[in-house]
């Protein structure tokens, strides 16, 4: 129903296409700062216009010196404020639900670089600017940069967040009305910054599964397994026993004891960071300097395909890390850092940041 | 014998009496002049042919978007824009007002012979040039493609533009404004006439006194910011490299930590201006000075403590969005109660129309769409659908161009006779006005519709249901660029040309109305005591002889 | 307060935000790097920080001197006690010489050649950002000790013209301020530097 009353005034020129109900949402609070911003335009003009004709200079007739009013003054100042704040209240719980993807979310990969967008999806198809959808399935699109910031945005799904090296960042949308939507890169990034343009798709289910169908190299996580062996990892990262390294089975969102005391989430930003700075946090029990760097050597994309992977290793045993050495500091007194606790790690908003270290 | 007796020319100067103007003579009386009012008339001139040059680049990015492919190539668009931004920005709106009129003016209006420091003003005024010699180089050179916002990693490691050189002289400029505002602040706080206590002054000296707090509060840290970007692209030491554990979004808040607030260093003089503007032309007290005056203050305030709207999509934390959220509605709050006032001064006034106030009323209205557009950028949700887009351009070019550039206008043509002692012709200002205010909202209305529907900005290139209003924009700013040159004639027609006037041609109140025009180099014969309060308004007299 | 002052003070409080936005950078890198930050300082010489820290404040007491004694006129001891924030100035910076010396001997200096030795490696990665912090930090409180000396200089030379007495000594006493801001920030910056993570001698 939201979409066919909003197709039909998708129409109108001054409507822009809307391809979701959070998008209609967030469209009724733009017609409601529309509303306002009118009100208060006309009452601007009506008073300045109108009072500078009524008040016009007249011959015989003086100005009369009315110097202030608080009441005016308060009551100017309070209700504005009290209309403001409820735009403030209605902006943050929608943004609040922007940020929050649902649990059933499929994850997408987008890859920014410049200048393109290279999107994976997990059962291991790729794309090159056209994000393919099936109507109606909330999705999550998981973002990494290879270079500078970018920002992907989709203004028929009134969605947007920049896309910032060094971390993953995320948005998160369920698309209800099947078309093609343009995708923009909304900031700034170089020379072919407006060329950095593509198209999200929305099909119909039917539609969706034939396209999905179309070829592949196995899914993402098959990918990433071919990564995993071709790259050395299964060497250390036994998977049926302990090595020198910890075990990945049943890792992923689990969390990890470090060997400085803190404990932390083995999330996407973890796996990311552990791939491509491994001495950034040891766990509790083995040694630093051993996993070797492969910052460099694998793209954002091969890093994708890996944590695809790990996520794909089903636990039975609970990871219980205890390798060869018995925990122990590096040496700096534990006084100078409390262990975090599992909860303040868990960063459940926004996008999944990594805390550098 | 009675001959014709024709006077020589030194007989018809000795008629004239003896002003800031005329005391001295040669380019050393005015490159090494400590009056306020002679480096107020150099900072004039540098900022109009600053105005004049990011101005062109202005025309050129929009005959480029006439284009769905534009004309020039995406790498010259992206250094046309970058340049338009930084020299508007830096070179000249933050410097106009404070650097112009309120050079000329603030002394005058408490009483006093001079600002504080004489010599640090025109410090202030080589250091503004130094910078401004740095920007036109780097321009010379082929430009800074990063916008004028110099986001990191792009600006420190990726941007093959002259970065370094755009950035030095930013921060020239920079001190350029630090030591105006502080300049100023030492001014108000110690040199006010007997009787010219705080409640006393004029709201435009309350307007850039506030303005001197951000100045001197804030612009240190983008100076910082952009000594971090230099030495990051020299040495490549990686504070900003993720790849070395820096982190891009540290810049993002040490920029917009002063950017933010010099948004209000841009607007704050202007609300000045329009106060006093406003006031003579409705003969009338502004309606509640105090909390006019307050609200100068509050926003001054308030503007350091809401930097963070700028980054509601860059993944900092939803909690640090809603507070920065909250906390900019706060601060349009006192930008609200100003423009309820001016209103409100006009009640049962006695209002005429001099193209000063024309200028007043467009900046009422265009600011007031500005601030409200505003809004929709401080409530989150939209933010995500709006940032980026040419909804933000149009916003900013609201508040800008149709309020400081107007207010500008305004005081210029205000305080015109007063800095020249002569007239301008007062139907070429009225259509000017007109023209500017027309091709203005011809320019930037569409602009609105264009960020709603998705049109990002910074773009050389974009899809083509977008073209329609982009010509439209374009016409606007063909109208708007030749308007904004009628001024620039027909006030430099009337510094040479025009009729003279005397000291208070407006019948303003204020003391820089009781001094001639032009005034003399200490302004003051004998230093004033002000024994009535601010703005002592009554209806003008007939038969005035100004 | 005069307007001589006044203007002073507003200016050091320009000096306040701009060394600041330097202490925020440091702030966030340490929150997030906080072990790296404190095998970092190990790097430092503690005891010829300390050393450098004394000498300054013994410089700022010089300094109070010579402004005491251009209040009472005694123009002698002004330059006497001028002469002696000179000097403890530039022992000051002939000590950082000789730290930032050894810092380029060792490696140390952001840059192509950074190469730390027996820095646990688990604190490579991010040890470039905070050696460029302490470069950065101590470079730009040098660069303002060297304009310090400068205006001391200017003092001593004004000084021997007698041009400083109980009716006039602005510049002495605003000089002085600047001199004990700039001893201040280098306050802050020692144990922020070069004390975490020191438990021991």
């Amino acid at each position: 129903m939201w979409a066919s009353s909003y197709r039909f005034l998708a129409e109108i020129p001054f409507v822009a296409p809307i391809a979701s109900k959070e998008a209609g949402q967030i469209d009724l609070l733009w017609w409601f700062l529309n509303a306002v911003s009118l009100v208060m335009t006309v009452v601007i003009f009506a008073g300045v216009i109108g009072f500078a004709f009524k008040y016009r200079k007249k011959p015989g007739v003086d100005p009369v010196p009315v110097h202030g009013s608080n009441v005016l003054e308060i009551t100017w100042s309070i209700i504005p404020f009290l209309v403001m704040l409820i735009m403030f209240w209605w902006g943050a719980q929608l943004f609040y639900t922007s940020q929050n993807p649902p649990k059933e979310a499929e994850e997408i990969f987008v890859v920014g670089k410049q200048w393109m967008w290279k999107l994976q999806y997990p059962d291991g198809n790729r794309g090159m600017n056209e994000l393919n959808v099936p109507v109606g399935k909330a999705v999550k699109l998981t973002m990494a940069s290879e270079d500078v910031i970018h920002s992907f945005s989709i203004p028929a799904l009134r969605v947007r967040h920049d896309v910032v090296p060094g971390h993953y960042d995320a948005l998160w949308f369920r698309a209800t009305v099947p078309g093609k939507y343009r995708i923009f890169c909304t900031e700034y990034c170089g020379d072919r910054h407006s060329q950095m343009i593509g198209y999200l798709n929305v099909r119909n289910q039917d539609d969706y599964n034939n396209w999905a169908s179309g070829g592949s190299t196995g899914t993402l996580a098959e990918q990433g397994q071919a990564l995993f062996t071709q790259n050395g990892c299964s060497t250390c990262h036994l998977l049926n026993e302990q090595g020198r390294c910890p075990i990945l089975k049943g890792l992923y969102n689990k969390p990890v004891l470090l060997n400085d005391g803190r404990t932390v989430i083995a999330d996407d930003a973890y796996l990311r960071e552990s791939i491509l700075q491994p001495n950034a946090k040891i766990v509790s029990g083995f040694e630093a300097n051993i996993m070797p760097n492969f910052q460099g050597q694998l793209s954002e994309e091969n890093v994708i395909q890996l944590i695809a992977y790990i996520k794909s290793l089903a636990s039975t045993a609970p990871p219980s890390q205890t390798g060869t050495n018995p925990p122990a500091g590096t040496g700096v007194p534990p006084a100078i850092r409390k262990p975090k606790t599992i909860l303040k790690e868990q960063a459940p908003i926004a996008a999944v940041r990594a805390p550098q270290q | 014998m009675a001959t014709t007796y024709q006077p020589t020319t030194t007989e018809a100067a000795a008629e004239e009496p003896v002003n800031y103007l005329n005391v001295e003579h040669g380019w050393k009386s005015w490159l090494f002049t400590t009056d306020h009012k002679r480096i107020a008339l150099l900072y004039l001139f540098s900022i109009t042919l600053m105005f004049i040059t990011g101005g062109a680049f202005a025309i050129l990015v929009r005959l480029h978007l006439t284009q769905p492919q534009g004309l020039f190539s995406p790498e010259t668009y992206n250094r046309l824009f970058t340049m338009h931004g930084v020299v508007m920005i830096f070179f000249f709106l933050v410097p106009s007002i404070p650097a112009t009129l309120g050079n000329f003016l603030l002394p005058i209006m408490i009483g006093a012979k001079d600002l504080a420091f004489p010599r640090i003003n025109l410090l202030s005024w080589y250091l503004y040039m130094g910078g401004a010699l740095f920007a036109i180089f780097a321009v010379a050179r082929g430009g800074v493609d990063t916008g004028w916002t110099f986001y990191a990693p792009y600006s420190t490691t990726y941007s093959n533009s002259y970065v370094l050189t755009a950035a030095m002289g930013a921060f020239f400029a920079g001190f350029s404004s630090i030591t105006t505002g502080l300049n100023f602040i030492v001014t108000v706080h110690k040199m006010r006439a007997p009787g010219m206590n705080w409640m006393r002054m004029p709201l435009m000296v309350w307007a850039n006194y506030a303005t001197g707090l951000i100045q001197i509060l804030g612009t240190p840290v983008v100076a910082i910011a952009l000594v971090l970007v230099g030495i990051e692209r020299v040495m490549h030491v990686g504070i900003f490299d993720p790849n070395v554990g820096g982190d891009p979004i540290l810049f993002q808040h040490i920029f917009w930590f002063y950017s933010h607030p010099a948004v209000y260093i841009m607007i704050l003089p202007g609300m000045g201006v329009i106060s006093e503007v406003i006031a003579c032309f409705s003969r009338k007290r502004p309606f509640g000075y105090e909390f006019i005056a307050a609200s100068s203050m509050g926003i001054a305030i308030l503007g350091f403590l809401v930097w963070g709207h700028h980054m509601f999509v860059t993944g900092q934390s939803v909690y640090t969005g809603i507070v920065f959220s909250f906390l900019t509605f706060f601060v349009a709050v006192p930008s609200a109660v100003k423009v309820f006032n001016w209103t409100a001064t006009m009640y049962k006034g006695s209002v005429t129309f001099e193209s000063p106030m024309l200028y007043a009323f467009a900046f009422i209205g265009l600011f007031t769409i500005g601030g409200l557009t505003g809004l929709y950028l401080s409530t989150m949700a939209t933010d995500v659908a709006l940032h980026g887009t040419y909804f933000v351009v149009a916003h900013f070019h609201f508040v800008m161009v149709g309020g400081m550039v107007v207010a500008f206008l305004a005081g210029l043509h205000f305080w015109w006779p007063k800095i020249c002692g002569r007239m301008y012709s007062e139907p070429w200002a009225k259509f000017a006005a007109l023209l500017i205010f027309a091709g203005f909202n011809l320019t930037f209305l569409p602009q609105f519709v264009l960020g709603y529907l998705g049109m990002p900005r910074r773009y050389a290139a974009y899809p083509p249901e977008f073209q329609v209003l982009n010509v439209l924009s374009t016409a606007g700013a063909s109208i708007l660029g030749i308007a904004f040159f009628i001024p620039m004639i027909y006030l430099t027609y009337a510094w040479f040309y025009g009729p003279k006037v005397g000291p208070n041609p407006w019948q303003a109140k204020g003391l820089e109305w009781t001094i001639q025009s032009p005034p003399t180099t200490f302004n003051f014969d004998q230093t004033p005591t002000v024994t009535e309060e601010a703005y002592n308004y009554g209806p003008r007299e007939e038969n005035y002889v100004a | 307060m005069d307007a001589d002052t006044l203007g002073m003070w507003t200016f050091l409080i320009t000096e306040v935000l701009f060394f600041g936005g330097m202490f925020a950078a440091y702030a966030v890198y340490r929150e997030m790097f906080p072990l790296a930050f404190a095998a970092t300082s190990e790097f430092m010489n503690v005891k010829i920080g300390a050393a450098n820290t004394a000498v300054l404040i013994c410089s700022s007491l010089t300094m109070a001197m010579a402004v005491r004694s251009a209040q009472i006129s005694k123009t002698s001891h002004l330059i006497r006690y001028l002469f002696g924030t000179l000097f403890f100035g530039t022992i000051f910076l002939v000590v950082k010489a000789f730290e930032y010396h050894a810092k380029y001997v060792e490696h140390l200096i952001p840059g192509p050649n950074f190469h730390p030795d027996n820095l646990a490696p688990q604190f490579m990665h991010n040890a470039q950002i905070l050696f460029f912090l302490y470069f950065c930090m101590t470079g730009m409180h040098a660069v303002h000790m060297i304009v310090g000396v400068g205006l001391l200089t200017f003092l001593i030379i004004m000084a021997y013209r007698n041009a400083y007495n109980e009716h006039y000594f602005a510049p002495v006493e605003m000089i002085g301020l600047y001199w004990h801001f700039v001893d201040i920030v280098w306050i802050f910056l020692f144990p922020l530097l070069y004390l975490i993570g020191h438990w021991h001698w």
